[in-house]
């Protein structure tokens, strides 16, 4: 058994705690740790997702006991793909937040930083429903921190909003488990895989409104509509850098939908068909069309960005509300481009605020660097309106192309290309009035301020040239992710090496 | 027992989400105690109801599922630390702004700007 999938989760562990403890007062001992911790996860990932890439699962049972009984930790293609993504994500926050001061603005930044990495970690490695629980709540309560980092009354207000729907998504979520405890009596998701098949025709009521529950919580964290109405004032809200580190928050969302809708309650079980996939579709839609009409109706920009979230979400969504293998690649392929370009977005916009009086959408005086964040607002914003030629067109090209073989291809086709259009005219309005029609406004000379910082400009620039490489690079990813999804289409191997694998337990003494 | 303990947990789920419709800060919180437990109770019901039962596998007949037990514990624990970092957050916004309506503001701040 190979300690190396734990790490993700007890590296961070380890690290809050000894920047809290040790390190409090020196803010550049914090930031050492921090970039070194963040390197070591981004290695490890690297290194997890390699040792995956041919189809192993690891797996890891805590204390050795055996898998329905003890806790697991379960690695597969789709696992180390999101620890991987988030890895590399949290390096260019991380460089940012140091490199704009943002850690110095309030206390603990760092430490908090470290448990929200360890949760998102442990929420894509865990293969155990309660488990996903306990991590949720790791990375919301570090979540909380970071949202009311460097304090403020409008984002304490947005905060309390944020703190109190999750929480209520919280007992929602503990309402569920305990639903599908009482029908199946385990929380381990291979075992509840193998158990919802042995769920009699007459006996589905539960089970039914168990999958419908946790796909009620699963849709509060990606924001589907209508569960939507934490996200937009939390994320304009939040400090930049913080904002653009939750844009992996709600993939783990759509994560938890594909690995828990394909595994444990997937389309063809007869025992909870035609409960959730009927309105998962059509609310994907509706959040995929009213965020990029909010695109299109934002006052400020950062609310704007928050609505492109929704948007991609929603497109997310869709794809994934098809079930089909080849609809969760092209899923896949687009939440990897859209956590990039939504991070982005978001620092940029911080950028925006460093030097302009408000992100309202009106004419106001250029903000300092213009034609650089201009630019990079402009290859951001095609890349998430989803214009070729960044990774957003291809991702959207997947997604209509898994829609032609469903029966809904003429409503799934309308909605994408008709809100793609409507984001495009969005995206054009807000950066045609932040940045062109700001050279019409007279600067008034008082105090010439400092540029963006090199290195912010330069995180930023790399998710943006990351999303270059995924359009690239676009066919070999795309392999990958079709590898992926036909992975979770056979879960057989998954199932196999969770419950099989012998541990403490399968070796009885004599006398027992 | 079966009508007292569903009873119980109906009227803990209603009553909470009755306050947490109020939308101001402390009845929200109230409701969301209530809620939680409202799910603590839930939970450990959801390993079946046992009177007198050893709680692991003997040779009894019957015995109580242990594993309800640890869930709600890890629950109360958890939604414990919640709550009070939802009372000082809240007690920090409505401190700052001399507000607890949990709603963003009603006015719309669009002052003439250019």
């Amino acid at each position: 058994m190979s300690h190396w999938i734990i790490l993700p989760i007890v590296l961070p562990a380890m690290l809050a705690p000894f920047i809290v403890l040790a390190a409090r007062h020196h803010i550049s001992i914090q930031r050492v740790f921090a970039i070194a911790g963040v390197l070591a996860q981004l290695v490890i990932a690297a290194g997890l997702a390699w040792t995956t890439s041919d189809g192993t699962i690891l797996l890891y049972q805590l204390g050795d006991w055996a898998a329905p009984f003890g806790i697991v930790l379960v690695g597969d293609r789709l696992s180390t793909m999101m620890v991987l993504l988030t890895a590399i994500l949290a390096m260019f926050v991380l460089i940012y937040a140091i490199a704009t001061k943002w850690d110095e603005k309030g206390a603990n930044f760092h430490a908090l930083f470290q448990f929200q990495l360890m949760g998102i970690m442990g929420a894509f490695l865990t293969g155990d429903l309660f488990n996903l629980f306990v991590f949720f709540e790791v990375l919301l309560i570090a979540s909380y921190g970071l949202m009311i980092h460097a304090g403020g009354n409008d984002r304490l207000r947005a905060g309390v909003q944020y703190v109190l729907f999750n929480l209520l998504g919280s007992t929602l979520f503990l309402f569920a488990l305990g639903s599908i405890y009482a029908e199946t009596g385990t929380l381990n998701m291979a075992d509840l895989a193998y158990r919802a098949t042995l769920i009699g025709p007459d006996a589905t009521v539960g089970i039914r409104v168990a999958a419908v529950l946790l796909l009620l919580v699963f849709a509060i964290k990606a924001a589907l509509v209508p569960l939507h109405f934490w996200l937009p004032s939390s994320y304009a809200e939040a400090p930049g850098p913080v904002a653009a580190l939750f844009a992996i928050m709600t993939k783990v969302g759509a994560y938890a939908i594909i690995r828990v809708y394909t595994l444990i309650f997937p389309p063809n079980l007869e025992a909870t068909t035609a409960s959730f996939d009927v309105w998962l579709q059509p609310a994907a839609l509706l959040s995929l069309a009213l965020g990029m009409i909010g695109v299109l109706a934002a006052k400020k920009l950062d609310r704007l960005v928050a609505f492109a979230v929704i948007g991609s979400m929603g497109m997310v969504l869709v794809a994934i509300s098809m079930f089909t293998p080849e609809s969760i690649a092209a899923a896949l392929y687009y939440i990897i481009h859209s956590t990039f370009a939504g991070a982005a977005l978001f620092l940029i916009v911080d950028l925006v605020k460093s030097s302009r009086r408000s992100l309202d959408l009106v004419a106001l005086p250029p903000v300092v660097g213009a034609p650089l964040i201009a630019g990079l607002f402009f290859a951001a914003a095609i890349a998430m309106a989803g214009l070729p030629p960044l990774s957003g067109f291809i991702g959207k090209l997947l997604i209509l192309d898994a829609a032609v073989a469903s029966g809904t291809q003429g409503l799934i086709w309308t909605v994408i290309l008709a809100s793609s259009l409507i984001a495009v005219v969005g995206f054009g309005r807000a950066g045609s009035t932040v940045f062109w029609k700001a050279k019409s406004i007279v600067p008034t000379q008082d105090h010439p301020q400092q540029g963006p910082h090199v290195m912010a400009c330069a995180a930023i620039g790399t998710l943006i040239a990351l999303l270059a490489l995924l359009t690239v690079l676009g066919g070999y990813v795309h392999e990958y992710t079709i590898a992926t999804s036909n992975q979770l289409f056979d879960p057989a191997p998954y199932i196999a090496t969770v419950i099989e694998t012998p541990g403490k337990l399968s070796t009885p003494t004599e006398g027992y | 027992m079966e009508i007292l303990v569903a009873s119980a947990v109906g009227i803990l789920t209603a009553a909470g989400l009755y306050l947490v419709m109020r939308l101001r800060t402390f009845p929200v919180i109230l409701g969301v105690s209530l809620l939680t437990y409202a799910v603590n109770v839930f939970l450990f019901a959801s390993g079946r109801l046992t009177i007198g039962a050893p709680p692991i596998l003997t040779d009894a007949e019957t015995y109580a599922d242990p594993l309800p037990q640890a869930l709600v514990l890890t629950a109360i624990v958890i939604s414990f630390g919640m709550t009070a970092v939802v009372v000082m957050i809240s007690l920090g916004s409505y401190l700052g702004s001399n507000d607890d309506g949990v709603n963003d503001p009603l006015l719309d701040k669009d002052e003439d700007l250019s």
